[in-house]
């Protein structure tokens, strides 16, 4: 790259948190040594089981390389399974000072058969380590777990609470109730317990439900934009049913589900719930609850027509919510040194590209 | 802010006539098969708006019963007289149009039409109303606009915003085209006939819940008339918004500006930038204005955000209970445009307000006069 000698300087001191990379797996049978035989045979006999008319792909296929960085294919099988691609093109060239791995793919959290959801689940966490974070200590793990199983979740989340190298609770915002709802609470509990945060990650696979209140889009560009309205009733199910009051530390870290969107529904879940707050006693303004117990991380990042619009919404929304991320090997990477087009202040860039997420995470 | 006369109301909620104030106007057909089975003892209220709930309706805008709305002599002494309205646009989304019977459906919003023009808009020039859809078949939609269109005191075409499915998909073209051919907006409101889940993980336990999602659903449709082609096949189609919010408008703006970058080869209709066709196409009612009371810069921040004062409609939400008193114009709103959010912009919007509002004679206003005014 081209790159002006001053900002060269520049960004030998931007070392940054990645708050979203994912791995992936070269071929499938990458998963075989970490599931017992049972399951290695149900799933070349039968495969995953979605509800989806699709059988093993998207149905709404992205718009180009799978959605994938055209430049970041190995040699062998597809972007984020090769280790020594992503430290070159993106963890030593960007400096990444430590990512947080979001394995989006095969944990079970869209699986039909709950006991190969959890055996999926159990398999990934293992993958994980063994592929990724043990090979490259800058990398970190999430417990990927299947929603639908509360119980089996928590129990998975108790097994690797104690290991450090897992940073969070990863599962899919799409699930098959809202996520308020009492059927989750246990994993919930558990992660509260365990001082973990609950990373959800906006996807591409449904609990069962329509990705929108009047049905299926028809076009990317539709589903593309309910990644972010489905945070928005991740966000009020969870405050509404009244999660908080009963898990006051929870962590909740929304990935890739954008954040402009939540002042304004801040305001408006606090009007109306004052109109109606007969129905729900809640402890504390809904708002209070998105101040506290909600952070963003940043990719795809909105683009104000005047940049300066995106400082004064995360004036709103708080420094302090932001968590930066590049989603590579993803084709909407965002670059650390070109999210902000605004005057930020140094202190400003620092929480955003490193401090929030060290307070959230507990990194040293 | 008190109101300065002569605004244009674009949303309100007269009381819903009972099943035996509708009945006279059915066909024979109908109102047999109603007393046979007794659907004419049915409430037909929707889920959306429990009529006890506080917010269907303001405790100062309930009938003697307790009833929200009223009808003609509570709407001109709650509404019309103290807030010196030019005009006011009736919203009458009845519970008839979550009926699964199509046939049935389309009989009674033909009959709640109806009766609306005998008995507000004969005995009272002041208001407007939308002609309410059955959206089960696009060919009865289109033929209902076809049995009203002639009345020019029906402005628009009204549907909930969450039914059968996504309202730019090419099915309801039909709808659009001849809405556009009449000069109808389309007025899309607050309000679910719960064909599908409220989010997309299922459905929440509470009602303010389903209340707060519904600006997801009006995100959802502005996006499915834009990536569907909607505007570029119906160039002069409007599109309203009503009792959507707007706060979260920006963020749509932004994001589907950002988005189009990426898929444009998708969805080749949008051939500019979306939030331009949006600024071209879409408006939306002003009520409820989902910022905090106390922070009115706030308000004029957002404002700000939109980049254009020509998005906004006045609307009371009458009698939905989103503001007291009668600080119907929200702290915050920038003097230089108001008058777009109380007159122009509807204007601009309704061709039939417009040639109503150029008639001299309309309810003895002077048009002149009320632009000093504002």
């Amino acid at each position: 790259m081209n790159i002006p000698v001053r900002e060269v300087r520049a960004t030998q001191k931007l070392s940054f948190v990645d708050g979203d990379i994912h791995p992936a797996f070269r071929q499938i049978s990458d998963l075989y040594p970490f599931l017992p035989a049972r399951w290695r045979e149900h799933m070349q006999t039968y495969g995953e089981h979605w509800r989806q008319g699709l059988s093993g792909q998207l149905s709404y296929p992205r718009m180009m390389a799978s959605g994938m960085r055209a430049d970041a294919f190995p040699e062998d099988g597809p972007p984020g399974s090769d280790l020594k691609l992503m430290q070159t093109q993106h963890l030593d060239a960007n400096d990444v000072e430590i990512g947080n791995l979001v394995a989006l793919s095969r944990g079970g959290m869209e699986e039909r058969n709950l006991d190969f959801a959890a055996a999926l689940s159990k398999a990934v966490n293992d993958w994980q380590i063994e592929t990724w974070v043990k090979p490259e200590p800058r990398l970190r793990a999430g417990i990927v777990v299947p929603q639908e199983d509360a119980a089996f979740a928590a129990a998975e989340i108790e097994r690797r609470a104690s290991d450090p190298r897992f940073v969070q609770v990863i599962f899919a915002p799409r699930t098959s109730d809202p996520l308020g709802h009492r059927r989750y609470w246990p994993i919930y509990e558990a992660a509260e317990r365990h001082n973990l945060p609950i990373g959800l990650h906006s996807g591409a696979f449904s609990g069962g439900y329509a990705s929108t209140s009047s049905g299926w889009p028809t076009y990317y560009m539709q589903e593309h934009y309910g990644f972010f309205t489905t945070m928005q009733t991740v966000m009020t199910s969870l405050i509404f049913e009244g999660v908080f009051d009963r898990f006051p530390k929870l962590k909740i870290v929304l990935i890739e589900g954008g954040f402009t969107w939540a002042p304004a529904l801040g305001w408006r879940m606090d009007k109306h719930w004052e109109r109606m707050r007969s129905e729900i006693p809640l402890k504390r303004k809904p708002s209070e609850y998105m101040r506290d117990n909600f952070w963003y991380t940043t990719q795809p990042i909105e683009e104000p027509f005047k940049p300066e619009h995106l400082g004064e919404v995360i004036g709103w929304l708080g420094w302090d919510r932001l968590i930066f991320s590049s989603d590579y090997p993803h084709w909407d990477f965002d670059h650390p040194r070109y999210i902000f087009k605004f005057h930020v202040t140094p202190e400003q860039r620092a929480m955003v590209l490193r401090e929030n997420a060290k307070a959230v995470y507990g990194y040293k | 802010m008190k109101l300065p006369p002569g605004a244009i109301d674009c949303d309100i909620h007269p009381g819903q006539p009972g099943m035996d104030e509708l009945v006279p106007f059915l066909p024979d057909y109908w109102r047999d098969q109603f007393e046979n089975r007794h659907i004419d003892r049915m409430a037909f209220n929707m889920t959306s708006y429990p009529p006890n709930s506080p917010l269907s309706g303001r405790p100062d805008w309930r009938t003697a019963d307790g009833k929200p709305g009223g009808g003609l002599d509570l709407i001109r002494k709650n509404l019309l007289d103290p807030f010196k309205l030019r005009f006011a646009i009736c919203n009458m989304l009845h519970g008839a149009i979550a009926l699964y019977n199509e046939d049935m459906s389309a009989a009674i919003c033909s009959a709640v039409n109806d009766w609306t023009a005998k008995n507000l808009l004969d005995p009272e020039p002041r208001l407007r109303a939308s002609i309410l859809l059955p959206m089960h078949n696009p060919a009865t939609a289109v033929a209902e606009i076809e049995r009203l269109a002639h009345d020019r005191r029906f402005v628009q075409v009204l549907l909930p915003v969450m039914g059968d499915a996504l309202l730019g998909k090419r099915i309801y073209w039909p709808v659009y085209k001849a809405a556009e051919r009449h000069g109808l907006p389309v007025c899309v409101h607050a309000g679910s006939t719960y064909r599908w889940a409220p989010t997309p993980s299922g459905w929440p336990a509470h009602r303010v819940e389903d209340y707060v999602v519904q600006s997801a659903a009006f995100e959802n449709q502005v996006v499915s008339f834009l990536a569907e082609g909607v505007f570029h096949e119906h160039p002069k189609l409007k599109l309203v918004l009503a009792e959507a919010g707007f706060t979260w408008l920006p963020n749509l703006l932004w994001r589907t500006a950002k988005e189009w970058r990426g898929v444009r080869a998708e969805v080749p209709w949008i051939d500019r930038n979306p939030a331009e066709i949006v600024e071209d196409h879409v408006r939306l009612t002003l009520q409820p204005v989902d910022t905090p009371n106390e922070d009115p810069a706030i308000l004029t921040r957002l404002l700000d955000h939109l980049g254009s004062d020509r998005f906004l409609l006045f609307s009371t939400d009458y009698p939905h209970w989103q503001f007291d008193g009668e600080d119907a114009l929200p702290e915050g709103w920038p003097m230089a445009s108001v008058s777009n959010l109380l007159i122009n912009n509807t204007l601009d919007t309704y061709p039939r307000l417009r040639e109503a509002s150029d008639s001299r004679d309309n309810a003895g206003h002077d048009p002149k006069n009320e632009e000093q005014v504002l």
